[in-house]
């Protein structure tokens, strides 16, 4: 299962690599990581149909894990329509709320716990 | 008739000496003398003869020798003693005449008539030297009066002054006083705007320093965690019979990059805590070799995630243009740093009301650049916001100015800005702005 993970700080790499490294050596979960929502488009359009779950943070510079979600929820992408997790520092209902108004998939706040999210990426059917 | 002339003689001389005021008790005694002067003058009227004559006379003469009397003893007063001099050669001719009279009845002589002449030339004389000797005496006397009346108006006039004076030296130091006072209470309000700003400033910045804090201590907890996982599976692996080396010196040169990003993720948090202490800190103004582009660049994003913090749907381009190699300058840090979040702060809001004026194709954009100028070192806060009117311009160092809605902004910032750079550090800080374009902020500063 292909997950892209948006993120402005660059250790998020290292991090994910290593908490999920069994998963990544067991070839259940393969990660790419994009550093800005603009890289992430770039990313999804030039792998079609490849991502199945986009896990983004919301607050960077330019374009933002909002604005992200919005394009892949709106813009026509070849399917399949991957699921989008927002992951943020900011977990107020305003945030949440308009996330989930854009369709997001599931509202992760930041410290992530990454027993959860193992679970949650676990219950995810792979295609 | 001598002792009617003899009494109106008497009158004129008490009036000219002024007896009643140099001789009270003689005076008394001169005002009864009318009554013997009526008593002679009366009978000798009604009866006539050379008796009442002769008292006539003894009258005359007897005042005449009163006169000598009261000159002699007045004869401080000069006029008083040339009077008795003018009246002793009469009065003794006349006491003479009277001795003689018995003998020389009916004598009619030349020389007596003569003599007579003489005497009362003389008297004449003397009378007129004691009159013109007592108007002299009496005009100095009305001169020493008349200065003695404008010497005292004088002294009165200068001891209202004087009292004048000291009323309003009084009333001076009173109102210097309360002056005195009206300041160092001015002072200590002002050092409490200062202080008062200093928070308002920090309470804008606690956001951003959360939000920045956050990050490297959620890197930190996970690192750690995740060494732990990789602790365990290196003991798990070592435990094996068969040992997969490969993985151990995986896993082992995995703990050692997490240990590094846990000490890096801890010292940025570190540097963000000791940012803020020395914004809060009361100034100690000592200056000290300041890296200009590390504090612009630390700024930028603190006061992005300081704004980002209350309204999570604003973003912004940051464009940070830090010239490489720039000198150290002496400056206080702490200070310089809450001018330019003061700046950025204003540059955000700025563009943040443009974006909300709902501008198709608007990108909100601020940026710092550095560079070195001269022998100067510039930084520049530019963004793409609202701009400012040249009204607004010419007023927006002058403390409390503000155009922010009331309560969210001191208008103290820009002011205190001002301070920190032009006394503080010895630099300028300029405005560029247009209406609807954007505004440009340049501080520079002595390399």
């Amino acid at each position: 299962m292909k997950i892209l993970v948006v993120d402005d700080e660059p250790d998020v790499r290292l991090l994910f690599e290593q908490r999920f490294r069994r998963e990544i050596r067991s070839g259940e979960f393969a990660f790419s990581f994009a550093y800005s929502g603009e890289e992430a488009l770039t990313f999804l359009r030039d792998h079609p149909s490849e991502v199945v779950l986009i896990l983004s943070d919301i607050n960077m510079p330019g374009m933002s894990g909002l604005e992200l979600l919005r394009h892949v929820k709106q813009d026509p992408l070849p399917p399949p329509q991957p699921l989008v997790m927002m992951l943020t520092a900011y977990g107020d209902s305003e945030t949440h709320a308009q996330a989930m108004q854009l369709g997001a998939n599931d509202f992760l706040t930041k410290p992530v716990d990454f027993a959860a999210l193992k679970e949650k990426l676990h219950a995810i059917p792979s295609l | 008739m001598a002792a009617p002339s003899a009494i109106g003689l008497m009158y004129w001389g008490r009036k000219a000496l002024n007896i009643p005021e140099r001789l009270p008790e003689w005076d008394r005694w001169l005002t009864g003398l009318w009554r013997p002067a009526a008593v002679i003058t009366v009978l000798g009227l009604l009866i006539g003869g050379p008796v009442f004559d002769w008292l006539d006379n003894i009258f005359l003469a007897f005042v005449m020798g009163i006169g000598i009397a009261i000159g002699w003893k007045l004869r401080a007063y000069r006029p008083a003693l040339w009077l008795a001099v003018a009246l002793l050669p009469a009065t003794v001719l006349l006491v003479l005449k009277m001795l003689a009279q018995p003998f020389t009845k009916d004598l009619e002589n030349g020389s007596v008539d003569n003599l007579e002449g003489l005497v009362i030339l003389w008297g004449g004389v003397f009378l007129l030297i004691a009159r013109s000797q007592s108007k002299a005496i009496t005009a100095e006397a009305e001169a020493r009066r008349v200065a003695e009346q404008e010497q005292r108006a004088i002294a009165t006039q200068s001891q209202t002054l004087e009292y004048e004076v000291n009323h309003r030296t009084a009333a001076l130091t009173r109102q210097t006083d309360e002056l005195r006072a009206a300041l160092a209470e001015l002072q200590a309000t002002q050092d409490q705007l200062i202080q008062s700003e200093k928070m308002a400033s920090l309470g804008e910045l606690t956001a951003g320093i959360a939000h920045e804090i956050q990050n490297p201590l959620n890197f930190v907890n996970n690192f750690a965690d995740v060494s732990v996982e990789l602790v365990a599976e290196l003991a798990e692996e070592r435990a094996r019979p068969t040992r997969d080396r490969t993985l151990e010196a995986e896993l082992l040169t995995d703990l050692r990059q997490n240990l590094a990003r846990i000490a890096q993720h801890g010292g940025r948090a570190a540097g963000i805590v000791r940012g803020m202490l020395e914004h809060s800190r009361a100034s100690t103004g000592e200056r000290q070799p300041t890296d200009v582009n590390a504090l612009a660049d630390e700024y930028l994003r603190l006061a992005y995630h300081g704004l980002r913090a209350k309204d999570k749907t604003f973003n912004a381009t940051l464009q940070p243009a830090l010239a490489p190699g720039l000198p150290l300058i002496q400056a206080v840090p702490g200070d310089l740093g809450r001018v330019l979040l003061n700046l950025l702060t204003n540059a955000f809001y700025a563009v943040q009301k443009r974006q909300q004026t709902g501008e198709a194709g608007y990108a909100p954009t601020v940026g710092v650049r550095t560079a070195l100028v001269g022998d100067r070192v510039e930084i520049q806060v530019r963004d793409n916001g609202t701009g400012m009117s040249p009204e607004v311009q010419a007023r927006i160092f002058q403390p409390f100015f503000t155009t922010k809605p009331s309560g969210e902004g001191t208008g103290l910032g820009l002011s205190l800005s001002h301070d920190i750079i032009v006394q503080g550090h010895g630099g300028t800080l300029a405005v560029a702005s247009q209406e609807g374009e954007g505004t440009t902020f340049t501080i520079a500063l002595p390399a």
